[in-house]
């Protein structure tokens, strides 16, 4: 008995509960409401389809942590998304093997990513305005090579990342783990990641402190575009082809996610783990209430809720301990 | 309003105030008379800010009354406050710097009708407030077009734009010149004259001794003596404030200064930016301490931001003999310069991070491993050396650093530049804000690292600071070295009429 009460206070007091304490309770409410009233909801195989649904948003969440940390925000990663689809399925259709494609792909959204911080750092334009003109460039430029119609990807290993499985698991799933590892390794034990947090805590400190803000804002701008193009591997390779609308509002899931993770849109404090459990509960959300029927319209206003409650609920247990 | 001069109008009688466990303040006893200036000295985390806190409204008292003018006083707010008649003049800036210097004084109780501001009774009702004090400002400028110390003048001019009983300034004089804060003496001056008690918090001891009528000490959330100003002396309310004799402020000096046959390892040579500052030369040694000396607005601050890459100055910095060009602050770390900022709060910490994060905020790659990870085990090692090393006091090394109190910030930002062991250690007011204690250790700090062959160049506002601890000195004026003089024996009056630019 006095075991369990000294477990329980352990847990209360370890640094990790307080952190996401908010965040998992919240997940765990939702999966007790969906598995109730859908006894499917927790079969394995969906757990699988939860972690697939939510690997492009989740991949693009990665990306825009780095960003937001910063104290800025990346509204272009949908487009980028879609840009990236188009890419691989221009680069196939020239004859491009499976490696260069992948290559060619990532590239694109390096440059895109690089032209987001490139035009804020050196401009000094608001990285929400650069990205918003930037949201609707890349945007308009999908539908340039074919007219606004789509175009089919038939390279099997390309198609293969969205349906085979490796191990037991679908290989989507290990990608988005390994990515979640590396970014996680990045933001947490490297110099690179110390110094987004230094620069998103406090520029002109940081400019003090000899961490040259430009380079690093323009770089991290490239991993963004770098992970929005993953996303847009993953999708295209689910959808089978490059939609001129695909990825349309990831954005927004990406940005959702990121804060439900708890990074704070001030910058200076998030963390990578935060982020995927954020993405799991906009997973969650999407998948149950598919699951139900829940017409579109209503999953949107339930969503809406569902993030206002997390968000309020972190804000709450972080201002009591302060 | 007034019944009888200097009656007491503001009677505080045993209050304390708790947050949970933590006692703020334990009793405080003050009694403030009409048409005296009151001052309260204590060290930072004294319970000055906490009693301040509690006239205003902002905290309700544990225990303990409040009576002004023989009524009970128990604002729930600064605005009950000031309707009560006691007005606030903050040290931090209150002031929106999108707006006029007009729409700023008469916030909140615009001239209006329906809703409307009329623009013209604004301007005029702010033009008759401001000259009434005798400010230089023109009502409609811009307040982020004016200068900090401008700025601070506003501010008062705010806290004054309604009648009080008492008026409360909070280092009123922190960012202001000597000219400047002569403005605002004689605005105190007025507000005696018309029965205001003033109550006045500041850690420049000499303005204290001048202005003063009664000075009451607090230390460690309890009241320990209220005196009048001519029955006592600064050394004797050091000793009260710190419960301890401080026979001299100023440390002496480690070793011998360095002899004038020693190379320099910094020499400026006629450098000049436009519009910042013209022909500066300069030089230091290793091991001495250079004080860079001259009023607000004589390019001093610039000349500092020069030397650590900021800019595009003409003319040549040598390091060690050898002219270097530099283009970033990251180059001038690389050269061994280190910059402690005069805000620490804006240029030198980020607030919500660690002390130890802050700690290595510089320092970083130095300690880092290999491929651009980090070594966390390191860099706690590192970051307890300089906790321990310059006796910052910290609950831990994971304690937010915007929790600490000034002194303790300030350590931390001259622990992240030692970090770097650097060769040129540049301080811009390095004891702004800090309390007696505090700036007793970081005197030692910085006699320390000469003594191990650093060389040091102090910009301070506070003369007496820079004439205790420089070996030499140079005075600016209007943008240009005035004199380069030996601080051995130097006279503050001297150095006044070359600041001034008295003395050709």
């Amino acid at each position: 008995m006095t075991n369990s009460t000294e477990t329980k206070q352990a847990l209360l007091a370890s640094p990790l509960i307080r952190q996401y304490g908010g965040i998992v309770i919240s997940l765990i409410i939702l999966c007790l409401v969906f598995s109730t009233i859908s006894p499917r909801f927790l079969a394995f195989n969906n757990f699988m389809n939860i972690m697939q649904q939510v690997a492009v948003i989740a991949v693009a969440a990665y990306g825009m942590t780095y960003v937001i940390l910063l104290g800025d925000i990346d509204l272009s990663v949908g487009s980028i998304i879609a840009v990236a689809g188009m890419v691989a399925a221009q680069a196939f259709s020239m004859g491009f093997g499976f490696v260069p494609t992948v290559f060619i792909t990532l590239a694109a959204g390096a440059i895109m990513g690089g032209l987001n911080g490139v035009l804020s750092a050196k401009l000094m334009l608001p990285s929400f305005i650069v990205t918003v003109a930037t949201m609707g460039i890349y945007r308009g430029a999908v539908s340039l090579p074919t007219n606004g119609a789509p175009a089919s990807i038939d390279n099997e290993t390309w198609l293969a990342i969205g349906s085979e499985s490796w191990l037991g698991l679908p290989i989507i799933i290990w990608i988005v783990i390994a990515l979640f590892a590396i970014n996680h390794i990045v933001l947490s034990r490297t110099i690179f990641g110390r110094r987004a947090y230094l620069a998103g805590g406090n520029r002109e400190a940081a400019i003090y402190s000899g961490i040259r803000v430009d380079r690093l804002k323009i770089i991290i701008f490239m991993i963004s575009g770098v992970m929005a193009a993953i996303s847009g591997i993953l999708l295209s390779s689910r959808l089978s082809s490059a939609q001129t609308n695909a990825g349309m509002g990831y954005e927004l899931d990406a940005i959702a996610a990121v804060v439900l993770g708890g990074t704070s849109l001030a910058g200076g404090v998030g963390t990578m783990v935060g982020t995927i459990l954020g993405a799991l509960i906009i997973g969650v959300i999407n998948n149950g209430m598919n699951m139900l029927a829940v017409p579109y319209f209503y999953q949107l206003i339930f969503k809406g809720i569902v993030i206002l409650f997390a968000v309020w609920l972190d804000v709450r247990s972080k201002s009591m301990r302060a | 309003m007034i019944a009888s001069p200097n009656a007491p109008v503001l009677e505080i009688k045993d209050v304390a105030k708790t947050f949970g466990p933590v006692t703020a303040l334990k009793r405080m006893n003050l009694s403030v008379r009409s048409g005296r200036v009151h001052t309260l000295l204590g060290e930072n985390g004294a319970g000055k800010s906490t009693l301040m806190k509690i006239l205003v409204g902002l905290f309700q008292p544990t225990s303990g009354s409040i009576t002004l003018r023989g009524k009970p006083y128990a604002p729930k707010n600064p605005i009950e406050a000031k309707a009560l008649g006691l007005s606030i003049v903050f040290q931090e800036l209150s002031l929106c710097r999108n707006l006029s210097v007009a729409e700023n004084i008469l916030a909140t109780h615009e001239p209006n009708s329906f809703g409307f501001i009329k623009e013209r009774d604004l301007n005029a009702q702010a033009a008759q407030i401001v000259s009434e004090l005798g400010l230089p400002v023109n009502v409609r400028t811009k307040v982020g077009d004016l200068s900090i110390a401008q700025r601070q003048l506003v501010e008062i001019a705010k806290g004054l734009s309604r009648p009080a009983d008492v008026v409360i300034l909070d280092e009123p004089t922190s960012s202001l010149s000597d000219s400047e804060a002569e403005i605002l003496f004689t605005i105190i001056d007025r507000l005696k004259a018309k029965g205001t008690a003033i109550i006045y918090i500041s850690h420049r001891m000499e303005e204290i001794m001048r202005i003063s009528d009664d000075i009451t000490v607090i230390r460690d959330g309890s009241f320990v003596a209220t005196t009048e100003k001519q029955n006592t002396s600064i050394e004797g309310l050091i000793a009260l404030m710190v419960g301890r004799e401080m026979k001299d402020i100023y440390p002496p000096r480690l070793v011998e200064r360095p002899s004038s046959a020693i190379a320099p390892v910094l020499a400026v040579e006629n450098l000049s930016e436009a519009g910042r500052f013209e022909n500066v030369s300069l030089d230091v040694r290793p091991g001495e301490v250079v004080g860079l000396f001259g009023l607000i607005g004589s390019g001093r601050s610039d000349v500092m931001k020069a030397l650590f890459g900021f800019g595009q100055p003409t003319g040549t910095i040598r390091l060690n003999g050898n002219p270097v060009h530099l283009r970033s602050p990251a180059d001038a770390i690389r050269h061994g310069i280190a910059f402690v900022t005069e805000n620490r709060k804006e240029e030198g910490l980020v607030l919500q991070h660690s002390v130890e994060r802050n700690i290595n905020m510089v320092a970083l790659g130095q300690l880092a491993g290999q491929f651009g990870f980090t070594r966390p085990a390191r860099e706690r090692a590192a970051a307890k050396t300089e906790i321990l090393r310059l006796a910052i006091k910290t609950a831990s090394m994971e304690t937010p650093a915007g929790s600490l109190s000034g002194g303790n910030q300030q350590k931390i930002v001259i622990a992240k530049w030692l970090q770097t062991r650097p060769k040129i250690l540049i301080l811009d007011e390095p004891t702004r804000g800090v309390d007696v204690g505090a700036k007793f250790e970081i005197y030692r700090i910085i006699r320390e690292l000469a003594a191990a062959g650093t060389a040091i160049l102090m910009v301070s506002s506070e003369l007496p600071e820079v004439l205790g601890l420089s070996d030499r000195l140079v005075i600016m004026h209007n943008k240009r070295v005035a004199k380069m003089l030996d601080a051995q024996g130097l006279s503050p009056e001297t150095v006044m009429t070359y600041a001034a630019g008295i003395h050709q």
